[in-house]
């Protein structure tokens, strides 16, 4: 008996429905990442590129021919016999003194029409150079180091307080539990405009302000999105397993080690790329805790300059935005199956 | 073991059971403290000292001492209605939010439900990459942004002249088109909206699907007649932590326009408005009263969306 049976309607139906959701999909993609591709494509051409005329848009340079010692540049020139590749000797308003790289011997000679409306021959040549110049002008290696820095400690203390919370939001039972996961998420709503004064002057009179110190050790006291988080993975794991370990005498702590944390990694890793790419990002703080310390500046602020700039020099501007988002890109594609995994399961519930 | 518990006498049982469950409490509650000490160290506290500040003259550049401030009752309140930059500000802040949420509410659903068909080809490619931007630092995105959103050398602009379209805005040049262009950065960095949701869809149960498909449901009518209201609580969700996120919003604007928000202050945002006087101006005193108005407006947009629109939201579990 034939459980499948090929049938051909539907086939083709399944077949054209493909072809149209896919295509409709690479052309979200490409309209999506556009903005990357200008990225990529500036950062690796001269600035002289953007502004030259009929210039191709990705990186490339204009292709010249050595004649007797000089170079002249090449264009593609609509003759009678149709599209000819010519060295443009002498340029004049309607005609042109050109040569025939194919035929050199044959001399310059005069052609009628206006060069300004021939294509000028480009070849791809990517250019190092707006790197070099990002990397020189802004010290990368120093703002890397103090981002890390900052990043790494405060998402320990991010990590630590936010499972510690967690835990004691999903297992236990508290009197008052509810109204405190309730205040818990109202926090959400608090903006950090409405906080930042007090505690500047707070960080100020403990003379932690021009430290790093306000950026990591609030980290420490966990955070309403993370305990959220973290509170759905783990109520999504069975209590089975801890129970067993509390008749065996284990206490809270050494279950909550041994027993949770093994088995919430997907939800422990998404937090953890979230708490980095938030402090990788973070901007308003450290500019206002580290106002005057550049040389404590996190990368965000560190090249916050360039945003300015860009209109002047995109070329160098797209070079250090391309050099900032590559470790956090790096990291999220190493990471993406655990943290994709982690978020989608703990986003089920609401 | 079994035996040993029920063998206890019935009063008994009841004293050990209670003496657990306090035991369990006070675990609990050890495990909450440090969210207990942030939230009244970092969040209380810094609230009811800028409610404080509000009734004061005080400024950042005195420290912070009795006698160098004074108490000016209501004066930085009454001061609202002389800023001549406050009213604008919020409206920059609200046109930014009027856009910003329902964009923030489509265009993920959209690349949700796009990642989420059985007939994309490599859709864990899709979604990658659809959540990609997300993690590019805000700063790196805005001068990726300046860029691409040029009036005469942004790929935008020139895509838009190909397609036919001679007058294509100026972006961040134009005081109206500012705040779009800044939308649209918002929109390009969706990604947890988009894997929230996409979470979502697939926890709809297939069995409605079917069932819709029996009774000769087309695609269209399944989408706004189950996955939506299945969904409902996720879209609520976002849109809650769009609102929020929107009144809190100006970095973006502040990188691009400045302090002054230009071009033409198209781009002061409220919060912008707040960081100037607080602290490039050192009028702690009025900033506090911009910094709780913050707050108060993102109350009552959040109140309102509990109170009227929550009603819209269908909860599975709820009958």
């Amino acid at each position: 008996m034939n459980k499948f049976p090929f049938r051909p309607h539907r086939f083709l139906r399944e077949l054209i429905a493909t072809i149209g959701v896919t295509g409709l999909g690479i052309a979200t993609m490409l309209l999506f990442l556009m903005p990357l591709g200008y990225m990529l494509a500036t950062a690796f051409k001269l600035d002289s590129q953007l502004s030259a005329q009929n210039a191709p848009l990705w990186p490339a340079r204009a292709v010249t021919y050595n004649y007797q010692g000089t170079d002249y540049p090449l264009y593609d020139v609509p003759t009678e016999q149709g599209v000819k590749r010519l060295v443009l000797i002498h340029p004049y308003r309607e005609d042109s003194d050109v040569l025939d790289p194919t035929n050199p011997e044959a001399g310059i000679f005069n052609i009628k029409g206006r060069w300004r409306t021939w294509n000028p021959v480009y070849q791809f040549s990517p250019t190092l150079e707006n790197f070099i110049k990002a990397w020189n002008e802004v010290n990368f290696t120093l703002l890397f180091r103090n981002t890390l820095t900052i990043a790494i400690l405060s998402t320990i203390g991010d990590l630590v307080s936010c499972i510690l919370v967690a835990y004691g939001f999903a297992r236990f039972r508290i009197p008052g539990k509810n109204i405190l996961f309730l205040i818990l998420m109202a926090t959400i709503m608090l903006p950090p405009q409405a906080t930042i004064i007090p505690m500047y002057i707070f960080f100020n009179k403990l003379g932690w302000t021009g430290t790093w110190l306000p950026l990591i050790v609030p980290a420490f006291f966990a955070n309403a999105y993370d305990v959220f988080l973290l509170r759905q993975y783990l109520m999504t794991i069975p209590r089975e397993m801890d129970e067993a370990a509390m008749i065996d005498g284990a206490s809270p702590l050494r279950i909550l080690v041994s027993v949770i944390v093994p088995q919430a990694i997907p939800a422990i890793t998404a937090v953890t790329l979230f708490h980095f790419f938030y402090r990788w990002n973070q901007y308003f703080e450290p500019l206002v805790y580290l106002a005057g310390k550049d040389e404590l500046f996190p990368i965000s602020v560190g090249i916050a300059r360039f945003v300015q700039t860009y209109t002047i020099y995109p070329g160098r501007a797209a070079a250090t935005a391309a050099l900032t988002l590559v470790l956090p890109a790096l990291m999220f594609f190493f990471a993406q199956r655990q943290f994709m995994q982690g978020v989608v399961i703990t986003g089920v519930e609401k | 073991m079994f035996t040993r518990v029920i063998s206890i006498p019935h009063q008994l049982q009841q004293v050990r059971t209670s003496a657990l469950r306090r035991r369990e409490a006070i675990w609990g509650f050890l495990f909450l403290t440090p969210w207990i000490i942030g939230f009244f160290g970092f969040q209380l506290l810094p609230i009811l000292m800028t409610i404080f500040l509000s009734f004061t003259d005080y400024t950042g550049t005195k420290e912070f001492a009795p006698g160098n401030f004074n108490f000016v009752g209501l004066d930085n309140y009454a001061r609202l209605f002389s800023d001549l930059y406050a009213v604008p500000a919020m409206g920059v802040t609200l046109k930014f939010a009027l856009i910003g949420i329902p964009l923030g509410l489509v265009v993920p659903l959209y690349f949700a439900v796009l990642v989420n068909s059985r007939y994309l080809i490599a859709s864990n490619f899709f979604r990658t990459l659809f959540f990609m931007p997300t993690v590019i630092p805000i700063v790196a995105g805005t001068i990726i942004f300046g860029g691409v959103l040029n009036a005469q050398s942004g790929w935008i602009n020139l895509s838009l002249k190909a397609i036919g379209i001679e007058d294509p805005p100026r972006w961040f040049s134009d005081p109206f088109w500012a705040v779009p262009a800044l939308n649209l950065l918002g929109v390009w960095s969706s990604g947890n909206a988009m894997l929230i949701l996409l979470a979502a869809l697939q926890g709809v149960p297939t069995e409605l699907y079917e069932a819709a498909t029996v009774d000769g449901a087309n695609a269209i009518t399944k989408f706004f007649n189950i996955t939506v209201p299945m969904i409902s609580p996720v879209i609520f969700y976002n849109v809650t932590l769009g609102v929020i996120g929107a009144f809190q919003y100006f970095v973006p604007a502040m990188l691009i326009g400045g302090l002054n928000g230009d071009p033409q202050r198209s781009l002061l945002f409220f919060p912008l408005h707040f960081y100037r006087e607080a602290f490039s101006f050192s009028e702690m005193g009025y900033a506090s009263v911009l910094a709780l108005l913050i707050f108060v407006v993102t109350m009552i947009a959040t109140g309102f969306l509990f109170f009227f629109v929550q009603r819209l939201v269908y909860y599975a579990g709820a009958d």
